[in-house]
């Protein structure tokens, strides 16, 4: 199916886009002892970005399904 | 112990649960209506990653690292973006050929060696004992610690126990007993088990809605949100380095190996091999759990550090293992119900993992390690036996309960002397070792089984000892001497600083070095050494599994007896199921050759005793021909045939070519001739209309003036009976150069004396000379030989040439001469005038069609232009060659020009002898 390759196509660009997140130099921008909402960057940072990562793979995987 | 029996009548209850619905998945799967054919559930079931180390080992880990706890589940959430690509390659692979475990992956990959599988078995099961002994230590240490309520007190280990009090042994058999009555039930030729599946789904639920459970307790009735644990958290010493990396967080390359690693164990672990891809109903539920199964990696991670904090500030410094913060935290502030679901919720996580990961390994140890060598050890007679398939089970749930206590071996032994994540690492890092072998194999189809065997050897032993051997030197089995100076004090060998690496950390050097051999030997032996074609044949049923149709080339030659086959499946999975599984073929396939029902009987036994123990039994059924001499000639006549065919192809298209090339310039000369056609057209239409002018001209004076002078109407007439003739003779000329360029010319060539033809010439213009007055000079050599001609064509030539002679020669004084010469080889005729000659520019143009000499705008023409081509062409026709020579550089020089054209002789005419005798003269 031609969507499906297209499909896997997005879904390798995020685990690229996950790797930059997740990686030295985007990284040690929030690495410091700074605070969002009085809860620490780094923590904060972690998981808004693991939270969207989960959020496009959901858009990829059920938004081209309809 | 208040609540010790109600502890104990939990779990117990909690294990019926299990029971009751691993044995009504299994009712429903037997029905035909399964449960776990959904998307969901596959997407929970795939959580068995989420084992008491992430359950109790996460808060731990936070507590020593701080964040540094997160990328062991980062690593899957990326790979879960690569499940598509990746997992989905593997399910596909795995159904077509009938794969039950990594074992079976990689041994049927390479061949389907059984050294291989074995290796494989080995390293597997080395390295996920310590990770099932680390599920034990953590039921038993909660089940210890619970037991104490409400007191608050960490499990010592000066309190030794006798295996007969210890929980963790009843906990091992407990979980054996489960593990064999679900996941060994009955032989089945695929290896799936979807009542433990559903089990297990539902203890990943379990394990989710008891952590959320202590993380919404501890945040929000404990403190007020987020926010407020971390501002309080502010206090606590060392609390900076748990929020940044850098410290003992690790550094940004220890978190990339970290993500690195666990990437790779969320595909290669054995239980989520077993999970994701043996037990995988439909691949298209890959879709859903691409995001379900990272989003539930988040939910059970988000409390993991606000119930850190609340650990280390409720507790002082070294009271309270920090492993333990999940379960204590509720029990300190006396929350029974909330304890005991935590503990539920931990026994879930170590059970899953526990039941999924034997049952994994139990398949590889039958299929890949055990079955190989009892079938190749003749004296057991085994496969002579009847029945084989109580033996399997037998085997099966042997190594169930074998696994369960190596398990509990290694706790007693060392599972009190190192942390609990450590262990894990180790695991993650030698199931790391399959990656080369796992993943060149399903994309590259060069990787062979000799590279297979190097990479996996080499990387698991440089894992045992980077990584391994420390650990034991940690745990006390080793001298420590071993780790600080390396063996025999050589420090190069040092196993945590190898040939000096340093300033990594001990995981990322181990992974280093150990997948760094691992790929290198895999690759270059892979690219240096030869695959055989069994190999060869595997590798591309892998790396093209989406392209070839499900159903591989079946590399059985030979010849076999149905009925044996179906005896020896029946051997395996019971004579009944076997019968209907022949049946069931039959009828979907119709009547296939005996190779396809080989091939087919091959994968039945593989799904059962493994792909390489397959190939052994069927060898002993099937009488496989060894590649004949003929046969061999056969491929080599295949080839060559090819060969051929393909030199035929390539000589054709350069024909081809040439043709195209011919046809082209055939094209073009159509086109100039057409364009040639339209140009004489014109020019014949243009040069009739002049005479035809004048003509109506001067007969519309005539009819105008009837009154016009006699003399004059005699002048006028005698011009337009003048014209009328040249139109007569251009009209004919015409006719007769379309006939000649048409080739409609009848010629009647026949032997003809040249002399005799220049005299009635002669006669014929003699008038015209008389009138012009012009002179005459023949000279003929005294005998002319005959030449081979049309009689009236060279007549007119010569006509042509002697008029052209006269109107063109000298106005006073003409003089014409007219000359034969024999040739050695032709007669050549000269007409030769005095006239003003003609200029070089001239004197190609004169032989086209309707070109005259000087100027045709201020002298009125004197012919009609066509006698020279016309003569040139019959000329031409007979072999000769009509030419003019002329001195003249500028007009009127009076030099005159010379019309010059040769015949060849008669030759090889029988009435010609002369020439003849020439021509043999000259040989």
């Amino acid at each position: 199916m031609a969507n499906r390759t297209l499909w896997a196509q997005r879904l390798v660009a995020l685990f690229l886009l996950g790797c930059l997140l997740f990686s030295y130099p985007l990284l040690a921008l929030f690495d410091s002892r700074g605070e969002v909402f009085g809860i620490p960057l780094l923590f904060a940072y972690l998981f808004a970005a693991w939270a969207l990562l989960i959020v496009l793979m959901i858009w990829v995987v059920e938004g081209s399904r309809r | 112990m208040p609540l010790g029996g109600l502890i104990l009548l939990t779990s117990c209850a909690y294990l019926g649960v299990l029971f009751a619905i691993a044995y009504w998945g299994d009712k429903r799967a037997d029905a035909g209506r399964s449960i776990i054919a959904n998307p969901y559930i596959y997407a929970l079931s795939m959580a068995v990653y989420a084992t008491s180390w992430t359950f109790y080992g996460s808060v731990g880990r936070a507590a020593v690292s701080g964040v540094g706890f997160l990328p062991i589940y980062l690593g899957p959430t990326l790979m879960a973006a690569l499940f598509w690509l990746v997992l989905r390659k593997m399910i596909r692979i795995s159904k077509a050929n009938r794969i039950t475990s990594i074992a079976d992956f990689i041994a049927a990959r390479y061949g389907k060696s059984a050294l291989l599988g074995g290796l494989v078995t080995l390293i597997a099961v080395v390295g996920v004992i310590p990770y099932i002994a680390l599920q034990l230590k953590a039921v038993s240490s909660s089940f210890l610690i619970f037991w104490q309520y409400p007191a608050i007190q960490m499990p010592s280990q000066s309190e030794a126990m006798g295996p007969l009090q210890d929980t963790a042994l009843y906990v091992a058999l407990l979980l054996a007993l489960f593990t064999i009555v679900f996941g060994t039930r009955h032989l089945d030729a695929t290896e799936r088990h979807e009542g433990m599946v559903a089990a297990i789904a539902f203890e990943s639920l379990v394990k989710l809605l008891a952590f959320l459970a202590v993380g919404i307790f501890v945040t929000f009735v404990l403190y007020d949100g987020f926010a407020d644990i971390f501002d309080r958290a502010a206090q606590l010493p060392d609390i900076g380095q748990l929020l940044t990396l850098g410290g003992p967080a690790g550094t940004y390359s220890s978190w990339a190996a970290l993500i690195f690693l666990s990437m790779l164990s969320i595909l290669f672990l054995p239980r989520q091999f077993q999970i994701s891809v043996v037990e995988n109903v439909n691949e298209n539920h890959l879709a859903k759990a691409i995001w379900l199964f990272p989003l539930y990696l988040l939910a059970i991670n988000i409390f993991v550090l606000p119930i850190t904090f609340a650990g280390l500030m409720h507790f002082s410094a070294g009271t309270v293992d920090a492993d333990t913060f999940v379960l204590t935290l509720p029990m300190v502030h006396r929350q029974e119900a909330l304890a005991l679901l935590v503990f539920v919720g931990g026994l879930s996580a170590a059970t899953g993992m526990v039941i999924v990961e034997t049952i994994a390994l139990s398949t590889m140890i039958c299929n890949d390690l055990a079955m190989p060598l009892l079938l190749r050890w003749k004296a057991l007679g085994l496969a002579q036996r009847r029945d084989l398939s109580r033996l399997l089970l037998g085997i099966r749930r042997g190594a169930i309960l074998l696994l369960m206590l190596l398990g509990y071996m290694y706790y007693r032994a060392a599972g009190e002397a190192y942390a609990l994540v450590s262990i894990g690492l180790v695991s993650f890092a030698a199931v790391a070792q399959f990656a080369p072998a796992m993943l060149g194999g399903m994309y590259w189809k060069q990787g062979s089984r000799a590279g297979a065997l190097w990479g996996l050897s080499l990387g698991f032993l440089l894992w045992a000892y980077t990584l391994l051997l420390p650990a034991f030197a940690k745990s006390g089995w080793l001298p420590l001497s071993f780790i600080e100076q390396g063996p025999f004090a050589i420090t190069w060998l040092k196993p945590t600083a190898l040939f000096g690496l340093d300033g990594v950390d001990e995981l990322g050097h181990s992974l280093f070095w150990s997948l760094l051999v691992n790929l290198g030997a895999y690759v270059g032996v892979s690219l240096f050494g030869r695959q055989s074609s069994r190999e060869h044949a595997q590798a591309l049923l892998f790396v093209d599994v989406f392209k070839s149709a499900g159903r591989g080339a079946s590399l059985w030659r030979g010849s076999a007896s149905m009925t044996e086959v179906i005896a020896l499946v029946g051997r395996f999975l019971g004579p009944d199921r076997a019968a209907a599984a022949f049946a069931n073929y039959a009828s979907r396939r119709g009547q296939r050759s005996s190779a396809d029902l080989v091939h087919f009987a091959e994968q039945q036994l593989a799904g059962a005793i493994g792909a390489a123990s397959a190939r052994v039994m069927l060898a002993s059924v099937v009488q496989e021909e060894p590649l004949g001499m003929e046969e061999v000639l056969g491929i080599l006549d295949e080839t060559s045939q090819v060969i051929a065919y393909s030199r035929r192809l390539e000589q054709q298209s350069q024909e081809l070519e040439t043709a195209t090339r011919e046809l082209r310039a055939a094209n073009e000369r159509l086109r100039e001739l057409d364009r040639l056609k339209d140009d004489f057209i014109s020019t014949v239409t243009h040069e009739l209309r002049t005479p035809l002018t004048s003509i109506r001209a001067f007969s519309e004076i005539l009819n105008d003036n009837p009154d016009l002078e006699q003399a004059q109407r005699a002048q006028f007439i005698a011009i337009i009976v003048k014209e009328s003739e040249r139109l007569t003779r251009m009209i004919n000329q015409v006719l007769d150069l379309a006939k000649l360029e048409a080739g409609r010319v009848e010629w009647h060539a026949s032997e003809i004396d040249l002399a005799e033809v220049i005299d009635d010439a002669l006669a014929t213009t003699s008038q015209l000379m008389q009138e012009r007055g012009v002179d005459i000079q023949l000279d003929l050599p005294p005998r002319v030989p005959p030449v081979i001609a049309d009689r009236d064509r060279l007549l007119q030539v010569l006509l042509n040439l002697i008029t052209n002679a006269i109107k063109f020669c000298d106005r006073e004084s003409g003089r014409i001469g007219i000359a034969v010469q024999v040739l050695p080889e032709a007669l050549q005729v000269d007409v030769r005038d005095n006239g003003r000659g003609i200029d070089a520019a001239d004197q190609d143009t004169i032989f086209e069609k309707f070109r005259q000499a000087g100027d045709n705008l201020t002298e009125k023409p004197q012919g009609t232009g066509l006698g020279l081509p016309i003569s040139r062409q019959i000329v031409e026709h007979f072999g000769g060659r009509l030419w003019v020579h002329s001195e003249s550089g500028r007009s009127g020089t009076g030099k005159g020009a010379t019309f010059s054209f040769t015949l060849p002789l008669g030759q090889s005419d029988v009435a010609v002898p002369g020439p003849g005798h020439e021509t043999e003269d000259k040989t």
